[in-house]
């Protein structure tokens, strides 16, 4: 890998860049300003969905129904029917022993379900292995980052773009036959890693980040597939404040790229802040569903975060 | 003391037939474990089957030394094929159990009594490295001096005052075509790891599952990475039989392994050179401690009464597992690796 310092360094101010700053020193003005179309939209999609579990969508990207995976006698995910709608936020919420992960596993192909089946964008999910779950769109990141430590940035990067001619066997022999599209995934990586604001850190070793670039890397990493559907497996966990608020808009600037995102996460502020819809998971099972306003309100979520007889504890 | 001798020796055996066999051994262990992160804890036997191939198929089976060569590489298809099938879709320690139970076993089937009247049991086999010593342009006979240059009956000898290297015609042959495939498989290496595919295997090496969910077949790359190196390990057994003209079941012992892994930590693992330096660095250590060990005796620099010369061998391989810690501490990423890079591991 000896591409060093490439006159690359041209400036991508057009696209997204410089926005993240802009919208943390200012944010209230600076989202108005672009109250934008994916928001607008997602948020019409869902107005006349019911609040009830399994609820139908108009058009959904995700269609789950009877996922089981029991771990022996322990059924850990039991979820009788799940849609989520194309170019939404969705959390998954749920108290810790939910099953969120696990369920997050079995739709990524990290684990195998022991019945259910879903679709994915029109094609058959539940028998597909976690590499082809990638490659049919759905493109995953982990609770605990995995960063490629001993690979610099730019070839995290690299790694993550799809269909390269370069990674057969033979054609790696033969460096004519893939130079040219190394070239753009290059291009297109520096436009990714000058948004994730990493462009300084390309030829540093993943290994040498910070947990916060790490968690940046990662995501631009998955950006690099051009996914339909971005799974983020509690992307605040372990973030500090200030870098929330630039992952918080990361992920806003997915769904107005037109992504869906579903991810798990604790932190209801959060999930109040960016989430268009509300998956909640108790026992295994999901126990609702509903708008941010909504399962703040539902008794059902208050009774599996806090059990059920909080209240005849407090009186 | 005849520290001519001495240096001379280890020089010869630096960049020797033996020391080729070790290198290309470790060339192919290198894209296993330096780059793909594969544990083979039974490189032995990729040689062994190499070795033993190419000679059951010329002595037993009568066939050209050509198909030989097919054989050997075949059956080392098979032996990656039968080993990562079952263990590459597993944790990393599977392989490495699997990989170690499976060089006893291919030792043993070449050991037993069952098979000895094709196998030679634990006597081996010869008789099937003539026709490659045949294709040898230099002759048995020859005699001339050019420059420092000067061949004597076959055995050139190269002056260079203070040490000389002496080889014989056989062994000329032998290197001649050793070289040409370190140099070729070097070649090979560098261009593979220096490809999308070579990135592939390296995020492998960091984390699979992270690979894993960019779409990559993680099995499939384990496996060419398996396969290639364990055909690279073939090569060597064929360099290993034909440099002896004999195969013998017990020198593909674990220890063979091991010595390939000496020699690639040694050198620098996940480095194209790394094997390469390694295995020269390996031998002129070797040749120098014995040599000189037993040359101090001779000449009584060490008292017979402290050690003798039955002792030497034990002592040398006591002096190079010394030197393998001292390394492990003062050098851990081995002479050519990156210290950047191992100071991220330890984290």
């Amino acid at each position: 890998m000896s591409d060093k310092a490439q006159p690359d360094e041209a400036p991508f101010d057009e696209t997204q860049s410089g926005e993240a700053p802009e919208a943390e020193a200012a944010a209230p003005p600076a989202e108005d300003k672009n109250a934008r179309a994916g928001i607008a939209a997602a948020r019409a999609s869902l107005a006349d969905v019911r609040p009830e579990p399994g609820a139908p969508k108009q058009d959904a990207i995700l269609n789950a129904t009877g996922v089981r995976r029991a771990f022996g006698g322990l059924v850990a995910v039991d979820v009788a029917h799940l849609e989520v709608q194309r170019g939404t936020i969705t959390a998954l919420i749920g108290p810790n022993g939910a099953g969120k992960t696990t369920f997050f596993n079995l739709l990524t192909g990290f684990d195998r379900p022991s019945r259910g089946e879903w679709v994915f964008d029109g094609r058959r999910a539940d028998r597909m292995r976690s590499y082809q779950v990638a490659r049919a769109g759905m493109v995953r990141t982990f609770q605990l980052t995995k960063a490629l430590t001993r690979m610099s940035v730019m070839d995290n990067m690299l790694i993550g773009a799809a269909d390269q001619i370069g990674e057969r066997f033979w054609a790696g022999l033969i460096p004519p036959l893939w130079k040219a599209q190394e070239a753009a995934n290059r291009a297109k990586a520096m436009e990714l890693l000058e948004r994730f604001k990493l462009i300084d850190k390309r030829e540093d070793y993943a290994g040498e980040l910070s947990g916060g670039q790490r968690k940046l890397l990662e995501m631009a990493r998955a950006l690099m597939l051009d996914p339909k559907m971005v799974m983020l497996d509690e992307p605040m966990a372990g973030v500090n404040p200030a870098l929330k608020q630039t992952l918080l808009e990361h992920i806003k600037n997915l769904r107005e790229e037109g992504m869906t995102v579903l991810f798990v996460e604790h932190d209801m502020d959060m999930v109040h802040e960016i989430a268009d819809w509300v998956a909640v998971m108790a026992a295994g099972q999901l126990i609702t569903e509903g708008t941010p306003d909504q399962i703040s309100a539902d008794r059902r979520v208050i009774d599996a975060y806090l059990g059920a007889h909080h209240d005849a504890a407090q009186r | 003391m005849d520290w001519h001798f001495v240096f001379s020796q280890a020089l010869t055996q630096a960049i020797g037939p033996t020391m080729l066999v070790y290198a290309l051994g470790a060339i192919g262990l290198n894209l296993q474990f330096g780059y793909t992160g594969l544990l083979n804890f039974g490189q032995a036997a990729f040689a062994a089957v190499g070795a033993y191939g190419l000679a059951l198929a010329v002595v037993a089976f009568g066939l050209p030394f050509w198909w030989g060569i097919i054989v050997g590489l075949g059956c080392a298809v098979v032996l990656a094929l039968l080993m990562g099938i079952p263990t590459l879709r597993l944790r990393a320690d599977y392989l490495a159990i699997v990989t170690i139970a499976a060089a006893e076993i291919v030792r043993r089937l070449f050991r037993a009594t069952v098979w000895s009247e094709h196998t030679g049991g634990s006597d081996g086999m010869r008789g099937f490295s003539d026709p490659f010593f045949e294709l040898n342009p230099l002759s048995e006979d020859a005699t001339w001096t050019f420059a420092f240059l000067s061949m004597d009956s076959g055995r050139l000898t190269v002056d260079f005052g203070l040490f000389d290297l002496q080889y014989s015609h056989r062994d000329l042959w032998v290197m001649t075509i050793g070289w040409a495939l370190v140099a070729f498989f070097c070649i090979v290496l560098a261009l593979l790891v220096h490809s999308p595919w070579g990135r592939v295997l390296k995020g492998i090496r960091e984390d699979e599952e992270a690979v894993r969910s960019l779409g990559k077949n993680v099995f499939a790359y384990k496996m060419q990475a398996l396969v290639i190196g364990g055909l690279i390990g073939a090569v060597a057994g064929f360099v290993f039989a034909l440099s002896r003209a004999n195969v013998q079941p017990d020198t593909f012992s674990t220890d063979f392994t091991f010595y390939f892994y000496v020699v690639l930590i040694l050198g620098g693992a996940a480095r194209i050179f790394g094997p390469v330096l390694g295995a020269a660095l390996f031998w002129f250590l070797y040749t120098i401690f014995s040599q000189g060990l037993s040359q101090a005796i001779t000449a009584d620099l060490i008292s017979p009464e402290l050690i003798n010369q039955t002792q030497v061998g034990p002592l040398v391989f006591f002096l190079l597992g010394l030197g393998m810690v001292l390394l492990l501490i003062f050098r851990p990423q081995g002479i050519l690796g990156n210290k950047r890079e191992l100071m991220l591991d330890v984290r």
